[in-house]
């Protein structure tokens, strides 16, 4: 029993960090439907923006204060949202009238561009480096449970962060917006609304979380290097599918079952292995039963 | 279409590659098996071809197919003794047919997903044909399977990618393959004038993951050396680059292609750590540029083929 709640606690922190990038990947999906396959290596370029930043917050406002942590988290979101919108701008915006296939291939260009460039020695090298302790960690042991402090944080602010992208994709004139591209491009252009800011704004957002994601992944990881994306994004696209791509609380939801689902898994001794394959597992099924996604509602295809 | 042309390129096809094993005991080992990896890289980009190519459908899965066949035909050889040489085409056979069985196991439950989701399963149904292979012993589990003989000749290799490009071809240019192309057209079309999309689909997955798995026996009686990493989506990647390099859907573009990036590599060794760098920049802008591919400009009058 003890186990079992000290595994769900655990499966939670990394549950929570997938659903933050499924945020990311359903933001995008849902306004342009495509998956962005960059949205990993955005995630790996705000953990190495922290690792940059860190020592020289750190100059200016001490070591591992709760301000300097904040600090390099906005700060690294921001590069992050300005490398994601020129990623549209470069990429994405001159094949928007083409078959989705095209802009699919093409993000995988873009991915393997990031991924293959940041391991040259000449830009970030491949070698793993420890990432620096942005907060002091602490220990919580009630009995013979121990939560760390990460553990608590990293929810805290995923929850945070989805109920601010609620309250703008719902609440605020820039989410009709958002929507009304999501539903149809061509109308709500008609009606005045600035598609392709709207459509940046969307991707400067998708990669900021990617950058909190990251640098809250990196707190728990070992160290960082640059694939360190690429297994996280495709778990976190995973849960996106699986909550129904497009769906805010889907995504969320998707992210919390896969962590925990991989995280039980891995303390079943014939199952361990096989953590790597385990979420395509449940996106296959998903697939199957549920195509549209646990919380998503089938589409009819328009001709 | 042309039935009997595509059967004259397939004899010669099939004399030249039976030519050129007769020479292969006085050419330089190393150009060797640079020319037998070009043979099994037209194998795999044709193959993929028609999933992708063909029929539209976007798989990047295809390194998976390539893992079982030769999995399977290098343990078959293992295990086999002294006849192991004799049975070797039966080898390629059986792990041809076991990937296309999985090929099946992949296509049906795919038949109701388009497009990106579809890129998604067949890339992780790739990721689990290589946790598996990882964690099975009886092929060397992450160690990798070692001491595979080397069956893999000239004429083998040449022989079974005359028959590929003549078997794709051949189904594709028949009353049933235009069923591919109207699956890439228009799926939505096709499937309101009576054709039985997911058929088709699945037929191409079938097709593909069969020929993928005797290009993966081939490979594995090549290299005598299989792991587990080698398989991974990068080496599907690769394949995928192919073919659009070559332009989806045009088999002879595809095949230069597929001739040249085995080529170039090895060609530009000095620059190894920037070859993935520059196959990304490839894909970027033959997308944002020439959708076509890259030899486009020469089949423009065959605009059926596309």
């Amino acid at each position: 029993m003890q186990q079992t709640i000290q595994q769900l606690i655990n499966g939670l922190g990394l549950g929570s960090i997938y659903a933050l990038i499924a945020l990311g990947y359903t933001m995008v999906y849902g306004v342009l439907r495509f998956i962005n396959f960059a949205h990993s290596d955005v995630l790996m370029l705000g953990a190495f923006a922290a690792f940059f930043l860190a020592p020289m917050v750190e100059k200016a406002l001490g070591p591992q204060s709760v301000m300097g942590a904040i600090l390099v988290i906005i700060l690294a979101a921001a590069i992050c949202a300005c490398i994601g919108m020129l990623i549209e701008f470069l990429a994405y915006r001159p094949l928007r009238k083409r078959p989705k296939l095209t802009v699919l291939i093409t993000a995988i260009g873009v991915s393997l561009f990031i991924e293959f460039t940041c391991q040259n020695d000449a830009v970030l090298g491949s070698a793993t480096r420890s990432f620096p302790k942005l907060l002091p960690e602490k220990q919580f042991t009630f009995g013979n449970l121990v939560i760390g402090s990460t553990d608590i944080l990293v929810p805290v602010v995923t929850l945070l962060l989805l109920g601010a992208m609620w309250l703008i994709v719902q609440k605020t004139r820039v989410g009709t917006a958002m929507r009304a591209v999501s539903y149809n491009q061509q109308a709500a252009s008609l009606m005045g609304v600035p598609v392709n800011r709207i459509i940046s704004f969307t991707f400067g957002l998708g990669s900021a979380l990617a950058a909190v994601a990251g640098i809250l992944y990196s707190m728990k990881a070992p160290g960082i290097e640059p694939l360190m994306g690429v297994q996280p994004g495709l778990r976190a696209f995973i849960a996106a599918v699986v909550g129904g791509i497009g769906n805010l609380p889907g995504a969320v939801l998707g992210g919390l079952l896969i962590g925990i689902l991989e995280t039980f898994a891995g303390g079943i001794p014939g199952l361990s292995n096989y953590r790597d394959a385990i979420a395509f597992g449940i996106l296959i099924l998903i697939l199957l039963f549920k195509p549209a996604g646990l919380l998503g509602r089938a589409t009819i295809e328009k001709v | 279409m042309p039935f009997s042309g595509a059967k004259r390129w397939l004899i010669v096809g099939i004399a030249l590659a039976v030519l050129a094993s007769f020479f292969s005991g006085e050419m330089n080992r190393y150009y060797l098996g640079i020319v037998i990896d070009v043979g099994i890289a037209i194998i795999l980009a044709v193959s993929l071809n028609l999933i992708n190519g063909h029929t539209g459908q976007f798989s990047l899965g295809h390194a998976g197919f390539m893992a079982v066949g030769g999995y399977f035909a290098a343990w078959l050889s293992l295990h086999m003794g002294a006849n192991a040489k004799l049975f070797f085409p039966l080898s390629l056979l059986a792990g041809g047919v076991l990937a296309a069985v999985v090929g099946l196991c992949v296509g049906i439950p795919s038949l109701r997903l388009r497009g990106d989701y579809l890129a998604i399963v067949t890339l992780g149904f790739g990721e689990i044909i290589r946790v598996i292979a990882q964690n099975t012993e009886a092929v060397g589990a992450a160690s990798g399977l070692k001491g595979i003989p080397k069956f893999t000749t000239l004429g083998w290799t040449f022989g079974l990618a005359a028959l590929t490009i003549y078997a794709i071809t051949a189904l594709v240019n028949s009353t049933y393959g235009r069923g591919f192309l109207a699956v890439h057209d228009d799926e939505i079309a096709a499937e309101s004038s009576g054709i039985n999309t997911v058929r088709y689909k699945v037929t191409a997955f079938v097709t593909g993951a069969f020929f993928a798995g005797i290009a993966g026996g081939l490979y594995a009686h090549h290299k005598q050396f299989l792991s587990p990493t080698g398989f991974d989506w990068l080496k599907s990647v690769e394949i995928v680059v192919m073919v659009i390099l070559g332009g989806m859907g045009r088999t002879v573009g595809v095949i230069a292609a597929a001739i040249l990036l085995t080529v170039l590599p090895e060609l530009l060794r000095d620059f190894a750590e920037y070859r993935m760098i520059v196959y990304a920049l490839l894909i970027i802008f033959m997308m944002l540029l020439r959708p076509g591919g890259l030899f486009s400009i020469n089949l423009k009058r065959r605009s059926s083929a596309a």
